[in-house]
Parts: C-alpha cells; sequence; structure tokens
C-alpha cells in the first residue's frame, strides 16, 4: 500500500532542490529547541536538569531504534542489548583505563557496533515476526550475561564506583557541565542518525521497508542496507549507553533488559515512526512518567506507561508526529487524498 | 557413555521436565500466531498469572484440593484472559502484525506490574501437593517425584494436543486456518468465533502452565519475561503453527537450558541463540513451519 503511494508524483519530487526555503523554515524550531536545552542549566534546578539529561540520553537511545523500527522497518525488541553493551563498556573502560569523555564515547559507540555487527548478520535475515523474535532472544542473551558475568559486570549489583567523566583532563562534576556534554552528544548523535536517514541509503532503507522485492529487482542488495541499518543502529545505542554510564554513573543488568527496549520502542510508536524527532518526544514522555512521577505513584511508574502504552496502539497509529502533521507519514497521506 | 548418562540424569530428567512445560506453553502461543496472526506477548504475563495463582491457593499448606482449585480457576481465568485479548486485538486486525503484538507487550508490562503491587517483589515458592512433594527413587538416582509427574503430564497433554489437532475436525479447522485463514473463512466459518476460541485455549494452556510449572520455578517478577523468551526460543525453533515442531522445540530447548546449564554453565545463553541461530540459517521457518508464511 505504501509502495504505491511512494511513486506517486506528489512524493516523487520531495528530495529535490525546489524545497530549500521551506527546509530552512523547518530548521528554525529545531534550533529554537537546541538553544532552549543548551540555557535549561541556568533555568532548571540540578535534579530536573537531570531528569533532561535522562531524556536525552534516552531519546538518542529511541532515535537509534527508530532508524530499524520506523526508517527501515525491522521492529527490534532486543535493542537494549548495545545500549547495555555501550553502557558497561564506558563504564567499565572509565573504571579502568580513563575517563576522557571522547574516548568513552567512542568505545561504547565501537563496542555496540560490534555487537551489533555480530548478532545482526544473522538477525537482519530474517523479517516480520522472526526478527522480533531473534533480537528478543538477543537481548535476552546479553541481560544474562550482565547478570552472571560477575567479575566483569558486577553481577546483579551493578557496575559502581565510575569516575566524573572528564572533558580535556577536567573532571565535570557539577550537574549542568555532564548535561552539556551529554547534549553535545546527543545533538552529534541524532544528526548523524538523521543525515543517514536523509542519505540516499536512507532512501533504499525506506524502499525496502515498503517493498523489499521491489528494491531487490531495482538491483539494491536488501541484506546489506539492513545489515548496515542495524550497525548504525547498534553504534548510536551504544553511544547512548556510553552517556548513561556517563550520567548515572551506575550501570545494572536491568538497562540491558526486555523492560529497558520495551519502554524504548514505547518512546518510538508513541512519538511516532519514522519521523526521528517525534521518539524524542516519547522518550521525554517515558522518562517524565517513569522517573519524575515515579516516586509519586509508589514507584509503580510502569503500571502508568503499560496503560499508555495501550493507548497509544489504538490511539496514535502514527504518535506525536501524525498529530502534528507534519511528518512523513502525514504529507503521504495527503498526497492520497489528492492524487 | 553410561557413566555419563548417569551422572547427568538429574539434569537430564529436570530438561525433560523443562520441556514439557515449555511445550504447554509454547503450543499455545504457537497456535494462536500460526492461526490468527497475534504474537502474544503476554502469554508469559499469563503464566505469571497461573504462578502467584498456586501460590495464593498453596501458601497456607500444598493440598491437592487447593492444587487442583488452583489449575480449575487457572484455566478459567485463562479462558477469560483470551476473551479479553482477542476482543483487545480485534480493532487492530487490519494493521500489521506488529501493532497487535505492541498491544499484548502493553498488556503484559500492565498485568506485571499489577501483580508486583498486589504480591511484592519478593520471589515466593510453592510447595508441590502431597505425595508428590518427596523425593523417589528412579534408575538409582533420588529425584522429586512431582518433576516425574510433570514430564508425565507433559507428555500426555502433547498426545491429547497430537490427536485433536491431527485427528479431529476441530483440529483440522485449526490445520486449515494455519494453511490459508482467508480460504477457511470464504468457506462460512466465523473467523472472530475462531480467533475467541484459539486465544482462549491458548491463553488457558498459559495460565494452566504456570500452576503447574509453580512448584518448580515458583512465582516472582521477572519469570514472565524469562519464560516468554524460552516458549518464543520453542516456538521459532519448532516452527510457527506447528505441533510436531513445539514438541520437539521443548524437548531440545528443556536439554539445553538444564543439561547446558549443568555441564557448561559460562555457555548456556551462549548454547541457546547458537541453537536458535543454527535452525533458522538451516530452516528459516523453523524445523516444521509451513513453506510459506502468510502475512510476511
Amino acid at each position: 500500500m505504501e509502495s504505491i503511494v511512494a511513486d506517486s508524483p506528489a512524493s516523487a519530487g520531495r528530495p529535490g532542490g525546489g524545497r530549500r526555503p521551506s527546509a530552512l523554515l523547518r530548521a528554525v524550531p529545531a534550533v529554537v529547541v537546541l538553544v532552549l536545552l543548551a540555557a535549561a542549566p541556568f533555568v532548571l534546578a540540578p535534579f530536573a536538569t537531570t531528569v533532561l539529561g535522562r531524556i536525552l540520553v534516552f531519546a538518542l537511545f529511541a532515535v537509534s531504534l527508530d532508524l530499524l523500527v520506523g526508517v527501515t522497518g525491522l521492529p527490534s525488541l532486543g535493542h537494549a542489548a548495545y545500549f547495555g553493551v555501550g553502557a558497561y563498556t564506558a563504564g567499565i573502560v572509565a573504571i579502568n583505563v580513563t575517563s576522557e569523555g571522547v574516548v568513552l564515547v567512542l568505545v561504547a559507540a565501537l563496542a555496540g557496533a560490534v555487537a551489533a555487527a555480530a548478532t545482526g548478520w544473522l538477525a537482519v535475515r530474517s523479517s516480520g515476526v522472526f526478527f522480533l523474535m531473534l533480537t528478543l532472544a538477543v537481548g535476552e542473551i546479553v541481560y544474562q550475561l550482565s547478570t552472571t558475568l560477575d567479575s566483569v559486570t558486577g553481577g546483579s549489583n551493578g557496575l559502581y564506583g565510575i569516575p566524573a567523566v572528564r572533558v580535556g583532563g577536567t573532571a565535570l562534576t557539577l550537574a549542568g557541565y555532564v548535561y552539556w556534554f551529554v547534549l553535545a552528544v546527543f545533538v552529534l548523535g541524532f544528526a548523524a542518525v538523521w543525515l543517514v536517514s536523509r542519505s540516499p541509503v536512507g532512501g533504499a532503507l525506506r524502499g525496502i521497508r515498503d517493498n523489499e522485492p521491489r528494491m531487490r529487482s531495482l538491483g539494491y542488495s536488501p541484506f546489506r542496507y539492513k545489515y548496515a541499518a542495524f550497525v548504525i543502529a547498534g553504534a548510536v545505542a551504544g553511544v547512548a549507553g556510553g552517556l548513561f554510564a556517563v550520567q548515572v554513573r551506575l550501570v545494572t543488568p536491568s538497562e540491558a533488559g526486555f523492560t529497558t527496549g520495551a519502554l524504548a520502542l514505547l518512546a518510538v510508536i508513541l512519538g511516532g515512526a519514522g519521523s526521528l524527532w517525534g521518539p524524542v518526544l516519547g522518550a521525554a514522555v517515558v522518562v517524565l512518567v517513569r522517573d519524575a512521577l515515579g516516586p509519586t505513584l509508589e514507584g509503580h511508574g510502569p503500571l502508568v506507561l503499560g496503560i499508555v502504552f495501550v493507548l497509544a496502539v489504538y490511539l496514535l497509529p502514527r504518535g506525536f508526529a501524525g498529530l502534528a502533521g507534519v511528518s512523513a507519514a502525514v504529507r503521504r497521506r495527503r498526497s492520497r487524498r489528492t492524487p | 557413555m553410561i557413566e555419563w548418562f548417569d551422572s547427568n540424569l538429574v539434569s537430564i530428567l529436570n530438561g525433560f521436565a523443562v520441556g514439557s512445560l515449555l511445550f504447554i506453553l509454547a503450543v499455545g502461543l504457537s497456535i494462536v500466531f500460526g492461526m490468527m496472526d497475534v504474537l502474544n506477548l503476554a502469554h508469559g504475563a499469563l503464566f505469571l498469572v497461573g504462578a502467584y495463582l498456586a501460590w495464593s491457593l498453596l501458601s497456607g499448606g500444598a493440598t491437592w484440593g487447593g492444587f487442583l482449585a488452583a489449575l480449575g480457576i487457572a484455566a478459567l481465568v485463562g479462558l477469560l484472559a483470551g476473551g479479553v485479548l482477542s476482543v483487545m486485538t480485534e480493532p487492530l486486525a487490519r494493521r500489521p502484525i506488529l501493532d497487535q503484538a505492541l498491544l499484548t507487550l502493553g498488556v503484559s508490562l500492565v498485568v506485571a506490574e499489577v501483580l508486583s503491587i498486589v504480591y511484592g517483589n519478593d520471589a515466593l515458592s510453592v510447595g508441590a501437593p502431597p505425595g508428590l512433594a518427596e523425593s523417589v527413587s528412579f534408575l538409582g538416582r533420588s529425584y522429586p517425584a512431582y518433576r516425574l509427574a510433570l514430564i508425565g503430564v507433559g507428555l500426555v497433554l502433547a498426545v491429547v494436543v497430537y490427536v485433536v489437532v491431527e485427528r479431529t475436525s476441530v483440529g483440522a479447522l485449526v490445520r486449515a486456518s494455519v494453511a490459508d485463514r482467508e480460504m477457511v473463512s470464504a468457506m462460512g466459518i466465523d473467523n472472530r468465533k475462531v480467533k475467541v476460541a484459539v486465544l482462549g485455549i491458548g491463553s488457558m494452556l498459559a495460565t494452566v502452565a504456570g500452576v503447574l510449572g509453580a512448584p518448580v520455578y515458583g512465582a516472582r517478577p521477572g519469570l514472565d519475561d524469562t519464560i516468554l523468551i524460552l516458549a518464543l526460543v520453542v516456538v521459532v525453533i519448532g516452527g510457527l503453527g506447528s505441533v510436531k515442531g513445539a514438541f520437539i522445540g521443548a524437548l531440545v530447548i528443556g536439554q539445553v537450558e538444564s543439561l547446558g546449564r549443568a555441564l557448561l554453565p559460562d555457555l548456556a545463553s551462549f548454547i541457546l541463540f547458537g541453537t536458535l541461530a543454527l535452525v533458522l540459517v538451516l530452516r528459516p521457518r523453523g524445523l516444521f513451519g509451513p513453506r510459506k508464511l502468510a502475512g510476511t
């Protein structure tokens, strides 16, 4: 169904240069949001700044998952595995080698990419429900490893004693500085995923999502593209995990667990799969309900999230992005109405 | 060889006990998906409901009355839950399979959280009914009688399910629906009724398995995910919608979980994934899966 729409003249001209003014206009809200985010530590209390930082970490994780779910059409339930791998790697390197921020982010990215490359080689060969189950299995294995390998991961007590992150040799001890570090990496990570999604590779990924046999007959290798998307998503999830280790300075097995992956999927679905910015909002809702609202609900934030999850599936098939009316999905729907 | 077998007898028997529990779970999951394209991720949560139900009725002292009552109530709760799930997924029938899976995922989060509110976060243990609580001598080794009984129940259920699916007209409907659901509804069989029935029976098997598994696994938060993943692995290995596949898959994964963990404790998770990977590389649709899968 979607493939027919994607071929319609209305959307065929989209990537052309004629859209430049509107692209500039659309960059304005992004810049405004960025300025507001950068100014947040001056306005907010330290606790609120920390919550905002947690939102950014989870948002980057959700965006990496959206590259798989929304852009490539590969719903993964085990994406938390790469988040966990990144978090543990960054934590272990910070404790034993160096807590230099750039190094931590790079090793976390590398670890996420390697883990995704090792497991994705098999996972992306399957599709639909099989993919869902394979990723679930991968996620569970990483979770079990993180609980059983006590000597490396600290077992179920978690990896603690992670030193404060350093930038240029200076330890960042104030919440505001850590937040800016997180924000800077978030922006870079988001930009990376956005560029992939906008590039010809992103176009090919959407093509594979909408009509794989057709892309194959056009000479594309769906496996190669899906594998690339899987590895990139794993690397970005690793970076998000590294940021988590930097910010929280404690990594427990639940970071790699089923619930983390399920909540990230909730953020993507809630925000609107494929829009990239929607999952950021979805992540904000998830973190706010779990961390900020959690204490007032006597720790039963997951109950509210579960209910939100059920409602979102019924009421928001295209997420917040669908409500806002500017997502690609909605544009496509409009072009369908006026052929 | 004989010595090896003898020294690992307990692990092997445990593997069969785990396998028979997994079969009861996986056959429901497999048939629900094979027939109705509903991937029920709430299956593990239903298992946990059964386990907590068993604890509620048996914590005061394990009696046969309490155990049978738990089984009966669990069966009813499961049937009802299946009906509710069937009604809930109906509006999503025309949306992608993922949406229904996500709905059941949300339901499972809610159920697991409600259970932790009611029963707390501690691991609870459940006693076996009298007469089965002791260990008996089996091939020269002492072994818990309850687990032997569990193996027996699993075998009996496997035979019952096999006979029903392969030899009765209801079973013919099941097989036909797995093969081509649209053709079945074109022949005048109301798809929605079949869905309510199939989801009801599938969910009932999950809650009953929860009661049966309670003396082995107990009841604790997080058990739902562990069990769901094992059952999913069984279903993937065996092939969606295949009873024979669920049986073989459950036996294999039961041994991997028990014997694998006993012999190579550090590698057990890798063996589990390795088995799954190997099967999927050689037979992408599972050992006994349909040649062509509708909807993917």
